[in-house]
């Protein structure tokens, strides 16, 4: 909402700073996005009188003037207005000055006579479209005054987010109250100059769908969307420009002026809230304007040209033929005020705020009337602006009222919200006396009766306020008034909470800690993307195309991090991401959501460093492979990892696959290094306690055992038969080293074991060793046909 | 008693050795070691392994205390003569060596800063007896908007431009036969039935802020719950500087008895002290969100300047950070608790748009890129740039 400080003023009877109503209105609920000065460009132009005006000698239509600006030497002005007249003011930009159109203004020769300065006009100004010629200035003001302290221009706009729930600071009005109350003064609305003193008195109430008001038909044939309905029909206006103040308060929130009627609509509209039109009388047919359903497959070419498609769920205004309004969204051409325009129908009504936000939707358009309807506009106000409506057009267009009539079928009266007090003081942590409370009701326009029998006080909220329907919302208002940085800020004691941290969560953290430990960097990726799986889900209203699924892994989004890497010239990276992946197949047709962690390696093993020549070795399958059981310890310690035809997979204690690592396809740029990526779903199960187990304090003995492996034994099965036939004495059993030559033979090779023996209760004997080394031979020999290698 | 005598002179006669050790250089020194407390013919070792034992009982005590003494004074004279001279091995060899050249090494890896930022605004509110919650991220319209008291064709929904997701609504075919059936439906009738869709659960979506959470803990468990919810958020928003489709958000919730709108004060202001320093200034303004009434957004001074105004602030010297309120009652009703009896507090905030301001990170998408260079820049202590590439 657009903000006119000078037309606040007008309200509030007062000047007002902008950066104070900043503030102010901050601190009440509204705040304000930005102060934009109006009309910045003419702070330079002052006011000149011209002393003297005399014919140009080289030219018939220019007049050389001698300008007073208030600097003591008179200026050579050459100027070609023809209503340029001594001892008269006008605006006057010196040498220097920058005028609003972008023209800087230099001394020069005109026809061969100096000019220094010029007197402008009101389009040179940017103040109206009139170049008739220069603006005449009836002021008591000196010369050289600045022109912004003489016209009553000088403004600024302040630009208010207005919540969803506060309509009535979509009026200038309900700014003004908010204002008044924190200024502790009062407000009323603004005179309009040249205004009647008898305007348009009572509305003429009918219960009733339809009437005649001045031989026009009016009402509402559908009442649920038009709840009420008010037409004042007015005669032998004389439709032109707005007067300068009409125009330039609309301007001054960013509304074009159009004709002194559509002007007048529109300023009751940013004034009191309440959306107008006025239908050209002569143009009606029947005469008639009714609001009713429209019937579906109907048409109208909107105020804005297009021809808009109606449905029968929209309430549409019509005349006895055709339809002359979307109700409570825009109006039509074929009624439209023109220059021709004498008689007017001027209506005000209500419309029902989820039906006009659903046709508004439909229709793809939003108007300053749609935004005012669906958020609710003051159901009793109507013939309030219906009377301010007829003053500023009796004021600025003339005619007459004929006739004025309220039909709204349904009367009904304001809300009555009962308030404790003894709920105020739970809510907010403050017992508030009564008569403050009473006072900050009454200053937000309630009426409150206060019976002392009664723990109650009874509110009768008023229509502006569509928001204050339950005893909370009225809570709040007392809660914002009394100021939030009134209440105290001391913590009181409390009771911690019963619930505890999922386990889930406890092992995302387990998870990051322990891949940051490994060296990687989390990462963030989109969870919106193409389509990665057949069961991927799809979005209904995707951003674009390539946004338009949900992903159900995050490896891809790591590997497309990997690209992003690469295009900028960057080899070494290791990234993860623990997130949400899903997809379809849940129960009830709810997605199956599961939280997984991914991770990438590529590039360099370590930092390079200039011992080793500056460069260090790649990551490779093993780093993977490590990296992988790290994962799958973190995410799901009762999972194993196991190999598969491309690398290797986790499977929980059910045999599920739940994770997978291997070498990725992704082919990299000549200077980059392969890519091995791995994926783990994480389990909310965490894992055992640590429990001690004593450290050793007898001494270690080892043996290397090298070992002659044929084709197809694998090093895990040679560990397990080392173990189980070494006996208890065994500690542990390590790969050392793996030989591989031609003269071992194809797939052939020798896998150096090293073999460790502890006794937990003694030194251990040189023979026990050699006994039980001598069973391992033995036991790999029959079982892997492996046989020691010798030199 | 000579041979007591002897004894003694023999000792004497070690110890003499003993001042000469500072003087003695590396070979010598062994040699010497050898000479004195070799296993085999140290002179030492053998009085002590060959003469010590054949003493009367008197002398045997006597020189053998003096003896053991004598054997510990030896070993720490060698041990602080071999340190030295190490020492000064090293110093030697160093005088030799470029210590400006890098040391090696290792890969650090870092958490996301944004993560950090959820972290550290976890531990925070953790002290004050609040535990962690997270849920589901695809939900449906009566967690996201039906529970927390979002009327049916409300603009407040304007405020939450959501992604539905393609999955068929249950109730929907059933919706669109009584629609036919009725003809045109009133108002009030609509609202009814969308609410009693929403109640059905209605259609899926992907969440637009972390609140359905809240809903999902209040209908688990009874009060008193503290919980704070981090999580990540959609919104239909194009991805720029400034806007990411998807994106963090962390929640709070606190109902009890006797819960107030002073409470909520007190817990925010502390928060706001621990997360920006000790001298934050807060500041509460009254706002508007439909599952909180009263609302509120806080405000800290600007970290930057200080509160005197400056482009960061956009001049107004304040920072919004967070939006609260008090818990709806009707929300808590949807939940099915008593709203006479409970009362709560609710916050929500972007950890996002904190460690933006944090870290001075201009556009959001650097936080969804992936570049190591970026993320380096976070790890602890903070990582050298990745390395160009080499070969």
């Amino acid at each position: 909402m657009n903000v006119s400080r000078r037309w606040l003023e007008g309200f509030l009877r007062r000047d007002l700073d902008p950066q104070d109503l900043v503030r102010r209105l901050a601190m009440l609920g509204a705040p304000v996005d930005a102060v934009e000065p109006l009309h910045p460009g003419l702070d330079q132009i002052v006011i000149g009188q011209v002393e003297a005006v005399a014919p140009h000698p080289n030219a018939d239509r220019l007049r050389v003037c001698m300008v007073n600006d208030g600097q003591g030497e008179l200026r050579h002005v050459v100027c070609g207005a023809p209503n340029v007249t001594a001892g008269k003011k006008y605006p006057f930009a010196r040498v220097g000055v920058t005028l609003p159109g972008g023209i800087t203004l230099e001394r020069r020769k005109i026809r061969g006579e100096l000019s220094e300065g010029m007197l402008c006009s009101a389009r040179e100004l940017g103040l109206g479209q009139e170049h008739d010629g220069i603006l005449e200035l009836p002021t008591e003001a000196a010369p050289g005054t600045a022109l912004l302290a003489v016209l009553p221009i000088a403004d600024e706009r302040l630009v208010v987010d207005v919540t969803p729930n506060r309509p009535d600071l979509l009026g200038h009005k309900g700014v003004a109250r908010e204002l008044a109350w924190s200024f502790g003064g009062s407000f009323r609305l603004p005179e309009i100059p040249g205004a009647p003193a008898a305007g348009l008195g009572t509305l003429r109430r009918v219960e009733e769908f339809r009437t005649v008001v001045g031989g026009v038909t009016v009402g509402t044939d559908d009442p649920a969307g038009c709840l009420r309905f008010t037409a004042v029909v007015i005669r032998g206006v004389k439709v032109g420009p707005s007067p300068r103040w009409l125009a330039e308060r609309l301007e001054a929130v960013g509304a074009r002026s159009i004709n002194n009627v559509v002007d007048a609509t529109n300023y009751v509209m940013l004034e009191l809230n309440h959306p107008m039109h006025a239908y050209d009388l002569a143009r009606l047919r029947g005469p008639a304007v009714v609001a009713r359903r429209a019937h579906a497959g109907e048409t109208v070419t909107t105020l804005d040209g297009s021809v808009r498609t109606l449905t029968a769920d929209m309430t549409v205004i019509a005349d006895a033929e055709r339809v002359i309004g979307v109700g409570g969204v825009m109006g039509a051409e074929n009624t439209e005020v023109s220059a021709e325009t004498t008689d007017l129908v001027v209506e005000c009504a209500c419309f029902d705020p989820s039906r006009t936000r659903r046709a508004r939707r439909a229709l793809g358009m939003s108007t300053d009337a749609s935004y005012r309807f669906e958020r609710g506009v003051d159901l009793w106000g109507l013939p309030d602006a219906q009377r301010r409506c007829a003053a500023l057009i009796l004021a600025t267009a003339g005619g007459s009222i004929e006739d004025a009539v309220d039909v709204w079928p349904e009367p009904a009266h304001p809300p009555r919200v009962f308030l404790r007090t003894a709920r105020v003081a739970q809510l907010l942590g403050a017992a508030l006396p009564v008569p403050a409370i009473e006072k900050y009701l009454v200053a937000i326009g309630c009426t409150v009766l206060n019976k002392p029998d009664d723990a109650r006080l009874a509110v009768d909220v008023p229509g502006w306020r569509p928001d204050l329907r339950t005893e909370i919302d009225l809570i709040e208002e007392i809660a914002r008034l009394h100021g939030y940085d009134n209440f105290p800020t001391g913590l009181h004691p409390y009771r911690v909470g019963r619930l505890a941290d999922q386990p889930l969560d406890q092992v995302i953290t387990r998870v990051r800690n322990g891949l940051v430990a490994q060296g990687l960097h989390e990462a963030a990726t989109m969870s919106l993307g193409p389509a990665d799986s057949p069961a991927a889900l799809k979005l209904l209203n995707p951003l674009s195309s390539e946004e338009a699924w949900l992903r159900e892994a995050l490896l891809p989004s790591l590997l497309r991090g990997v690209e992003t890497n690469w295009s900028r010239q960057v080899r070494e990276v290791r990234l993860f991401e623990v997130g949400a992946g899903f997809a379809r197949g849940g129960a009830d047709g709810r997605p199956v959501e599961t939280t997984r962690v991914a991770a990438v390696l590529t590039g360099a093993r370590a930092p390079a460093h200039w011992t080793e020549g500056g460069a260090a070795p790649d990551f490779d399958l093993w780093d993977l492979k490590s990296l992988f059981e790290v994962a799958v310890a973190l995410a799901n310690p009762s999972a194993e990892v196991h190999l598969d035809a491309s690398g290797w997979v986790a499977r929980d204690a059910a045999g599920r696959e739940i994770g997978h690592a291997r070498r990725m396809t992704l082919p990299p740029p000549p200077w980059a290094a392969p890519v091995f990526g791995l994926e783990v779903e994480l389990s909310p199960a965490l894992p055992a306690p640590v429990r001690y187990t004593s450290v050793p304090t007898t001494p270690l003995s080892w043996r290397d055992l090298n070992l002659l492996l044929g084709p197809g034994v694998p090093a895990r099965e040679v560990i397990r038969v080392l173990r189980s036939a070494g006996g208890p004495l065994v500690e542990g059993v390590e790969v050392v080293s793996e030989f591989r030559s031609e003269q071992l033979g194809p797939e052939r090779r020798a896998v150096q074991f090293r073999v460790t023996f502890r006794a937990p209760d003694r030194t251990i004997r040189d023979e026990e060793v050699d006994q039980s080394v001598a069973r391992m031979l033995k036991a790999v020999e029959r079982q892997l046909d492996a046989k020691l290698r010798t030199a | 008693m000579a041979d007591h005598a002897d004894h003694s002179q023999e000792l004497a006669a070690i110890a003499a050795r003993l001042p000469a050790l500072a003087a003695l250089d590396g070979p010598a020194l062994e040699a010497e070691y050898v000479a004195l407390l070799g296993r085999k013919q140290g002179r030492l070792t053998e009085f002590l392994k060959t003469v010590l034992p054949g003493l009367p009982g008197d002398a045997k005590r006597t020189v053998g205390a003096r003896a053991n003494e004598l054997r510990g004074e030896l070993e720490a004279a060698f041990a602080a003569r071999r340190a030295a001279l190490a020492e000064a091995a090293d110093a030697r060899a160093a005088r030799g060596t470029d210590l400006t050249m890098p040391g090696r090494e290792r890969w650090r890896g870092g958490v996301h800063p944004v993560t950090q930022v959820v972290e550290e605004i976890v531990a925070i509110f953790r002290g004050l007896g609040f535990a962690r919650a997270t849920g589901p991220e695809v939900e449906t319209e009566w967690y996201n908007f039906g529970a927390l008291n979002f009327p049916p064709d409300h603009p407040a929904m304007d405020m939450h431009d959501t992604l539905y997701l393609d999955i068929p609504d249950r109730r929907a075919g059933e919706d669109r036969r009584r629609n036919r059936t009725s003809g045109i439906e009133e108002p009030h009738e609509r609202r009814d039935r969308v609410e009693r869709r929403m109640r059905d659960q209605g259609r899926w979506l992907l969440r637009t802020h972390t609140s359905p959470v809240q809903v999902r803990v209040l209908q688990q468990d009874p009060p008193p719950i503290r919980v704070v919810i981090p999580g990540w958020v959609y919104r239909k928003d194009p991805f720029d500087a400034s806007h990411a489709p998807v994106f963090s958000q962390i929640e709070g919730l606190v109902v009890d008895e006797g819960i107030s709108f002073v409470d909520l004060k007190a817990t925010l202001s502390h928060f706001a002290r621990e997360f920006f320093g000790a001298k934050t200034v807060v500041r509460f303004r009254p706002s508007f969100f439909p599952f909180t009434e009263p609302s509120a957004e806080m405000d800290v001074s600007c970290g930057v300047c200080g509160g005197g105004g400056c482009p960061a602030c956009k001049g107004t010297g304040w920072m919004e950070i967070l939006g609260a309120g008090m818990v709806h009652p009707t929300v808590l009703e949807n939940c099915g608790l008593d709203a006479e009896r409970y009362t709560g507090f609710a916050f929500g905030m972007g950890p996002g748009r904190i460690a933006m301001n944090r870290f001075g990170i201009t556009d959001i998408r650097l936080l969804y890129e992936s570049d190591m260079r970026f993320l380096s820049q976070f790890a602890e202590p903070p990582g050298r740039p990745a390395a160009e590439p080499s070969r």
